[in-house]
């Protein structure tokens, strides 16, 4: 559960609803001496709704129940009401004392009636910037129907980087892969529940290896996926374009990097026997190797796509051969995208050969939990507002 | 073997992948322990003649690009893999590995370094 909350000091929604929440409570600690009776919600026209109070009280702790909080007010009104009457008729009492005492209980009672006027305008604020969220909400939830449905009819390309200046241009394929890319996602986020739960649990190998089996060839749908995209906009994998920019940090070739991934995963597994260790050590080894040599492939690529624009004639038509050749080189980054891909499940399918099918599935979950919690991030640090100085 | 070359040629402009070409792949993969077949202009070929150089192994590249015999040898190696692209293809031993993806997955799974022992092309 992530949660939003303001780092430059400013009251925001949060802010302003705990100092509405502290009128209630100063009220409340100033009725607490007179005896108090409770009487039923049904006379508290004002205070409605209740259930909207309770929520909040959830989210602060609030030890103080709702209805217990608002029959207390009416109580102490109808008190304080009864005081005030008696106190302007017996106004020509002369006495010393009874003046001091009477001047205090005066100013306690206007701050008392001060507070409950704040604290009614306040629950009165809150009542509809609530109904507002509950109009927006709904607005949203039809807006993003129809953007899905703009999308689903390739009439635009998305993701989450908005600033990219794409929009005009038309790509089926990739619309089609963001919108299974979701679907992927909520199914990931399903099967590592049922890691986590399985775990939790003595259960034999043989149910787990089937489970195991599954989320790795939930990955190889990814990978599937992307291939297919990849035909359509080689581009658009390799920068990770769908993704938050916080994940795009950390992409090499429009993915994770194995060997990188296996140092985040290891500190999880426990029990390791020594051979264990020895061939996870093997597979990085290998991983950094194969990935050195893809790299140094797409830096070639880089090198000689440089060479072939700067010897494009200034009027070359798209036709001809130098940018046909050009074009040609940019299409080889498909295979690129392909042959990574291609390691990762390489890469994946050996870690599992490797563990045992309890630790394979501890492993495959902190594997899932890790991208969980980095997309999370992605989409905290996208969402909250940038600082000016 | 015997070819109808004359209606070969009726369908098609260039000459039919012989077996000559296939010969002639096979025995250049004979000569030496590690052998690629490549492409100058080939990134891809580049990624995988780094892997093995990364790994310390002396290979021996013949660039297509670069040879008379271009031709012939892709189309070969064309139906030697069933790929539509001929390079790259490595050859372990005289015998044949495939493109980069056979080769990437042989060095995951760890056959890939046995495999170079055997043929004489690294000592550890």
């Amino acid at each position: 559960m992530w949660e939003f909350c303001q780092t430059d000091g400013s009251l925001d929604l949060f802010g302003w609803l705990v100092t509405a929440r502290i009128s209630i409570f100063i009220e409340v600690i100033d009725m607490i001496t007179p005896t108090t009776q409770f009487t039923s919600t049904s006379t508290m026209g004002v205070y409605e709704p209740i259930h909207q109070i309770s929520m909040w009280d959830d989210t602060f702790g609030g030890t103080i129940s709702p209805n217990t909080d608002v029959c207390i007010i009416t109580q102490a009104d109808a008190k304080l009401d009864d005081k005030c009457e008696y106190a302007s008729d017996r106004s020509l009492e002369p006495a010393e004392d009874n003046q001091t005492a009477k001047s205090i209980r005066d100013k306690v009672q206007r701050r008392l009636a001060q507070n409950r006027e704040a604290a009614r305008k306040s629950r009165l604020r809150k009542k509809a910037y609530v109904q507002q969220l509950e109009t927006s909400r709904l607005k949203l939830a039809q807006l993003e129907l129809e953007l899905e449905r703009a999308r689903h009819q390739g009439l635009l390309i998305g993701g989450a980087t908005a600033n990219m200046g794409l929009c005009g241009n038309v790509n089926s394929g990739i619309a089609a892969f963001e919108m299974e890319y979701g679907h992927w996602m909520e199914e990931q986020q399903r099967k590592n529940s049922d890691l986590r739960n399985v775990l939790q649990s003595p259960i034999a190998d043989v149910e787990l290896r089937l489970l195991v089996e599954d989320v790795l060839e939930h990955y190889c749908n990814l990978f599937r996926m992307k291939r297919d995209a990849s035909r359509a906009d080689a581009f658009y994998l390799v920068f990770g374009m769908w993704r938050t920019p916080v994940e795009q940090f950390f992409l090499w070739i429009g993915g994770f990097q194995p060997s990188e991934l296996i140092s985040v995963v290891m500190p999880q597994l426990e029990n390791l026997t020594d051979q264990q260790l020895a061939e996870v050590r093997n597979l990085q080894h290998s991983c950094q190797q194969a990935e050195d040599a893809l790299s140094q492939g797409m830096e070639k690529l880089r090198q000689t796509l440089a060479q072939s624009i700067t010897t494009l004639a200034a009027g070359a038509g798209s036709y001809s051969s130098q940018v046909v050749s050009t074009m040609e080189k940019l299409e080889s980054l498909e295979s690129f995208v392909q042959q990574a891909d291609h390691l990762r499940e390489q890469t994946l399918r050996r870690m599992s050969c490797i563990l045992t099918m309890r630790q394979a599935a501890k492993g495959l979950l902190a594997f899932g939990e890790y991208f969980q919690r980095l997309r999370a991030l992605g989409s905290l640090w996208a969402a909250s507002p940038r600082k000016f100085t | 073997m015997h070819y109808q070359t004359e209606s070969w040629n009726s369908y098609l402009p260039t000459k039919p992948p012989t077996t000559d070409s296939l010969q002639l792949i096979l025995r250049l993969a004979a000569e030496n322990a590690v052998v690629i077949f490549s492409k100058s202009t080939c990134c891809m070929c580049h990624s995988i003649k780094r892997l093995f150089s990364g790994m310390g192994v002396n290979a021996t590249v013949y660039e297509l690009d670069e040879d008379p015999r271009e031709k012939e040898m892709e189309k070969a190696l064309i139906r030697l893999l069933g790929s539509s692209s001929a390079v790259p293809v490595v050859f372990i031993g005289g015998k044949l590995v495939g493109a980069m993806d056979r080769v990437m997955a042989s060095h995951i799974n760890g056959t890939l370094v046995p495999l170079l022992k055997e043929a004489g092309a690294i000592w550890l």
